[in-house]
């Protein structure tokens, strides 16, 4: 194999730090939530897709999904894709800002992660407050 | 796969290609699906939000008119897009084993493309009632 090669060389390079050996930081949190967001929303496409099908199949497939989004566990799904969508859509704009090489320095990268974290859970307050008047409201 | 192997420097034999051994084009791609799903997430949101409630009736007509049908279904394949990117990139940081490796990038490619045409194909049947 080509990589056994090049072993000697390879293995007398300085391996770099992982991990563990850094301070847990704000905006390192927050890139390990972009990330975790991210794969979370990948499976959580499944359920957009369940809905999808069950609304083209018909009421009864419709209403079991109806069903399960009013359980404790489905509103709890329902929630937590909420807020990883909002959060994954706006730490992808402050990673789009970051790659205009903007917003590096050490106050304004502070800002902009601090405003992601409070931004997606405010905005998803937000949906859901909206989405429940859309639902009746209080009856 | 022996005898040139020392004309080369590692670094010549690497450079530009990657983990993915296919260059920085998935970088750009991830850039672009981004920007575009900003305003389609936004729309997704309003879409269900708005599907709140409704009887399944109303939400059949609702999501197979075509202005409606048009942005779920841009949002699905941009999205669809910008995830495999995304999970191929998490598989190339951590998983090193070159058989796991190969066979979860084509798992990636398999379930981003059934959960795709699967949705694609409710919103056309939505759309034009067959």
């Amino acid at each position: 194999m080509a990589e056994l090669d090049a072993g000697s060389a390879h293995g007398a390079r300085p391996l770099s730090p992982h991990l563990q050996i850094y301070r847990p930081m704000l905006t390192m949190m927050m890139s390990i939530v972009h990330r975790v967001t991210g794969a979370a929303l990948y499976f959580g496409t499944l359920l957009l897709a369940w809905w999808l099908i069950a609304a083209a199949a018909g009421p009864n497939a419709y209403a079991n999904v109806e069903w399960f989004m009013g359980t404790l566990i489905g509103k709890l799904v329902l929630f937590g894709y909420t807020w990883a969508l909002i959060h994954h859509m706006l730490g992808g704009v402050r990673h789009l800002i970051w790659d205009t090489i903007h917003g590096f320095e050490p106050a304004e990268r502070e800002l902009l992660t601090l405003a992601t974290l409070v931004g997606s859970v405010a905005l998803t307050l937000v949906i859901w407050v909206v989405g429940y008047l859309a639902m009746g409201g209080p009856r | 796969m022996s005898a040139p192997l020392h004309m080369r420097t590692p670094t010549r034999r690497v450079r530009g290609l990657g983990a993915a051994h296919s260059g920085t084009g998935l970088f750009w791609h991830q850039r672009i699906t981004s920007v575009a799903g900003i305003p389609l997430t936004i729309a997704l949101v309003v879409i269900v939000v708005a599907l709140l409630g409704r009887s399944h009736a109303a939400v059949v007509q609702i999501l197979g008119s075509p202005l409606v049908a048009i942005v779920m279904l841009l949002f699905i394949i941009n999205s669809a897009y910008h995830m495999w990117i995304g999970m191929q990139e998490i598989i190339l940081d951590y998983v090193h084993d070159e058989k796991w490796k190969l066979m979860s990038l084509m798992a990636n490619t398999f379930f981003v493309i059934v959960v795709t045409f699967a949705s694609v194909y409710a919103i056309l049947k939505l759309s034009f009632g067959v």
